[in-house]
């Protein structure tokens, strides 16, 4: 069994599986349960200044979306950062710690937006022997309001003063969390980067509204007849936050850059994905609010045996595939692929007829007893036959070798060659 | 003192009255709104779907199971009952196993179809249940057509037509609606009185009159009906029933499996006499339906017999496997030989190989096929045209199609189509 053991700017844990801020790491109770079904580091939920305890709606926090068979695809809240007294929060982050010594403990903070406040949560919570700090410049919803998490993360000039606040009164690893609600990922993390932290991580929720209610007329979660946006996480944000992740990661002014991949990590591919585009480590939530602590067995064993079975520590996963993010332009317009369906395995469901035929580029025949075959000569390899196909390898694309000709186009399949060189670029054309 | 299993000779209440009541349960349950969510999420929504053509009526099946799942069962309920208007009846009866679920592609694919006969009956009891009629008569055309039979083929005929507007007159020879749906079947299938309350529902519609005790020759004519109205069509079925034409048949305790099923449908199950030995010879959907009901009456012995192999027997093999579950034995390649008795029949016996043996029996239930008795308009070979002048047949006395009662509906309606195309001047 590969060995998962896990040091993340210096944090160590017995594997890369970490609870994100949120419900499932609000007090020791829930923490405790995490640890003891495996889970290897947790990041406490989001601790305020001190004082009064902020409120949380007493209607729904929630909101969803569904697949097949009421699969939980994505989830939304409007919770906001821990309601409980930061002497408690304290209080138990310490006894945690104590009694596991092995696994990662990072407190989650969110304070407003001037030094004192931040020196003095982070003098506040140094007796707890945490392993290190977790800025919340991500939640988009109520916090916001109050010029707190992602009001802070979306100008990047804060995160960069907040982070150097924190590094200069805390000697504590640093990790800053990141919003996705911005149109360039890649300015908050060279602010984070600027600023000396030590991480960043990412994704923080997206601003959402998960369904209306069509006979109150109101968002849902709905709260007596009103609803807000709340913060979108689960299976359906993971492609986002990918891309987020990778952005990062090839990002020449972040590269190096620590990562803690978090965004509908739910199975072990799921982390494996994130690690190959250059996290460290990833944080999970809404797997866990979905189907219990449980599910961290199957990331561990999954995980384990994927690096086994590659031959590989996982450290040689950890940004394996990010090389291979490049840009369009970059891709080599000379590769050429044809759809395959596999007679064997077609069930004859017709789906992949009916969307190349409706929507895309009329390249599949079907026959009087339902059989269906690519016409190489309209196909584009657009992939969508194979997406919408209900059985998993019964399309595949198949490659053209060098040197054959593409019957679509009449062409011979060339060398690499991109559209930085294409005849058809005016920036080309025109030198 | 009460009977029991062991009862010798033909006998009622072998069983205690709540056993039997417990046996005639309703065979395939209901789903429950969680249920049909589930099942529903299964289909795939097929290209030019298997189902839908494997369907005699081609009730959009993807379409129907897609508004279930999108929390639409009414919209559902539409979509099968603009087809068949009959889809309620023929969710519980159809068998699926040989029609729209042995060509769902995840039955090819895992073995198990999408459960469509549960989900249509999901869908069309919500909307019965709710009393809603979904369909208004157009306007009146003026014309006056006569449906002769009430069963699946008449009244799903009689719907369609009245539905385009025509006066219908419906001339039914027995006291009740329903053909076989009412009559014959088995009771474990259409449970709670469920023929008669679709009709109740389908005569909704409007401008349907209904004539019971009325048959042809017996109250009416076909040329008298020719004469009278626009268009005539008939629907009536297969009245007479094939004789074994072996000796001893006229024994006591040797009958025809129609007529113990029709008793059964239309008594007080307790009542129903059965055999303590039940021999069933035959091998259709009839010889099935009376052998497990038998079975569930408490006969402490029933066998069907079937003069061919296992994969000729007309009903499916889902049938044949619901037979000998119940308890059923079921025996292959035997041909009967004479029924031996003195007053009341006592053995059967058969030929097999070129062997005999004999079978105890105390009851013989013959269902080796119904005929048509009588041929008011030109026959096809054992069957009548589909249409003569201005008669139309369909269903089970019709050529064309098996005689299920999906097929007869489909024929009532396509039936109803073209005469109401012939009548309006659209069509010859």
């Amino acid at each position: 069994m590969a060995n998962l053991t896990s040091n993340f700017i210096g944090i160590k844990s017995p594997n890369p599986f970490w609870l994100a801020s949120a419900p499932p790491t609000d007090k020791a109770y829930n923490v405790e349960r995490a640890f003891e079904a495996g889970w290897g580091g947790v990041v406490w939920k989001t601790l305020g200044s001190e004082g009064p305890p902020v409120v949380n709606v007493s209607g729904p926090r929630y909101g969803a979306i569904w697949g097949a068979d009421r699969r939980l695809l994505g989830l939304n809240n409007i919770e906001l950062i821990t309601d409980r007294p930061l002497q408690v929060n304290l209080d138990e982050i310490k006894m945690v710690k104590r009694k596991w010594r092995d696994r990662a403990l990072v407190i989650s903070l969110m304070v407003p937006c001037d030094e004192e406040s931040w020196k003095d949560i982070l003098h506040r919570i140094e007796d707890t022997e945490a392993d290190g700090v977790e800025l919340n410049f991500g939640c988009p919803h109520g916090m916001a309001e109050r010029g707190m998490g992602s009001a802070v993360g979306q100008v990047p000039e804060y995160i960069e003063m907040v982070t150097r606040w924190v590094k200069k009164h805390s000697r504590m690893p640093c990790i800053v969390k990141l919003t996705p609600n911005i149109s360039d990922i890649r300015k908050p993390s060279e602010a984070a980067h600027r600023g000396g932290a030590d991480a960043v991580s990412l994704i923080n929720t997206i601003n959402s509204i998960t369904s209306v209610n069509l006979d109150s007329f109101a968002p849902e979660p709905m709260i007596d007849g009103k609803g807000t946006h709340g913060g979108y996480c689960g299976p359906a944000v993971k492609p986002i936050a990918l891309n987020m992740v990778a952005e990062i990661a090839r990002n020449p002014l972040t590269r190096g850059l620590p990562i803690s991949g978090i965004g509908g990590v739910t199975t072990w591919r799921d982390a494996a994905e994130f690690l190959a585009l250059g996290a460290g480590n990833v944080q999970v939530c809404t797997a866990a609010m979905t189907y219990g602590f449980k599910v961290v067995q199957e990331m561990i064993s999954g995980l384990s045996e994927y690096l086994d079975d590659k031959g590989m520590a996982l450290s040689d996963l950890i940004g394996r595939a990010t090389p291979n993010v490049t840009d369009w332009q970059f891709l080599n317009l000379n590769y050429v692929t044809k759809a395959q369906i596999s007679q064997d395995d077609c069930i004859k469901c017709g789906r992949c007829y009916a969307a190349c035929e409706d929507t895309s580029h009329q390249a599949i025949a079907m026959s009087a007893d339902r059989t269906f075959t690519v016409k190489d000569e309209e196909c584009v390899a657009c992939n969508l036959c194979v997406n919408v196909c209900p059985v998993d390898n019964c399309i595949t694309m198949v490659e053209m070798p060098k040197g054959a000709t593409d019957p679509r186009t009449g062409r011979k399949v060339g060398d690499y060659a991109n559209w930085t060189t294409h005849p058809n670029n005016p920036s080309v054309a025109a030198e | 003192m009460t009977n029991s299993p062991l009862t010798p000779g033909v006998a009622p209440a072998r069983l205690d009255p709540a056993t039997i009541q417990a046996h005639f349960a309703d065979h395939i349950p209901a789903f429950d709104a969680h249920e049909a969510r589930v099942a529903a999420d299964r289909c795939y929504f097929c290209h030019d779907a298997p189902c839908m053509t494997a369907c005699p009526t081609s009730i959009d099946i993807p379409l129907f199971i897609r508004q279930i799942a999108t929390g639409t069962p009414d919209a559902a309920a539409k979509t099968i009952l603009a087809q068949n208007i009959m889809g309620g009846m023929c969710a519980r009866v159809c068998p699926t196993e040989t029609l729209c679920e042995e060509v769902c592609v995840r039955e090819v694919a895992e073995g198990k179809p999408v459960e469509i006969g549960r989900l249509q009956r999901f869908a069309t009891d919500g909307l019965m249940a709710k009393g809603v009629h979904p369909f208004t008569r157009a306007a009146a055309t003026g014309k006056k057509v006569a449906v002769v039979g009430a069963g699946p083929a008449g009244l799903s005929a009689a719907h369609r037509l009245a539905m385009k507007g025509h006066d219908v007159t419906v001339f039914e020879r027995k006291a009740k609606l329903g053909g076989l749906n009412e009559y014959g079947l088995a009771a474990y299938k259409t449970t709670e009185d469920f023929a008669a309350r679709e009709i109740d529902w389908l005569l909704q519609i409007g401008g349907i009159t209904v004539k019971t005790g009325v048959s042809l020759g017996g109250g009416v004519t076909l040329a008298g009906l020719e004469a009278e109205y626009d268009a005539v069509f008939l629907g009536i079925g297969l009245a007479g029933v094939n004789a074994l034409a072996l000796p001893g048949e006229d024994l006591a305790g040797v009958l025809n499996a129609v007529d113990f099923i029709a008793g059964l449908r239309q008594s007080d199950l307790a009542s129903v006499a059965v055999g303590r030995d039940v021999v069933v010879i035959g091998g259709g959907m009839t010889a099935v339906d009376a052998a497990v009901q038998s079975k569930l009456l408490g006969a402490e012995s029933v066998t069907m017999v079937y003069r061919r192999g296992k994969d000729h027997m007309s009903a499916s093999l889902y049938e044949q496997e619901h037979a000998t579950s119940a308890g059923v034995k079921i025996i292959y390649g035997a041909a009967p030989v004479r029924m031996i008795g003195k007053a009341a029949v006592e053995a059967v016996e058969f030929t097999k190989g070129g062997e005999t043996f004999t079978l105890k029996a105390d009851q013989v239930m013959k269902a080796i096929g119904q005929t048509l008795t009588g041929a008011p308009i030109a026959q096809d070979g054992r069957k009548l045209t589909k249409r003569a002048a201005m008669v139309w047949a369909g269903g089970d006395c019709a050529t064309g199609g098996e005689d299920l009662t999906v097929t007869a509906v489909a024929e009532g309606r396509d039936a109803a189509e073209e005469i109401h195309a012939v009548l309006m001047g659209a069509g010859a």
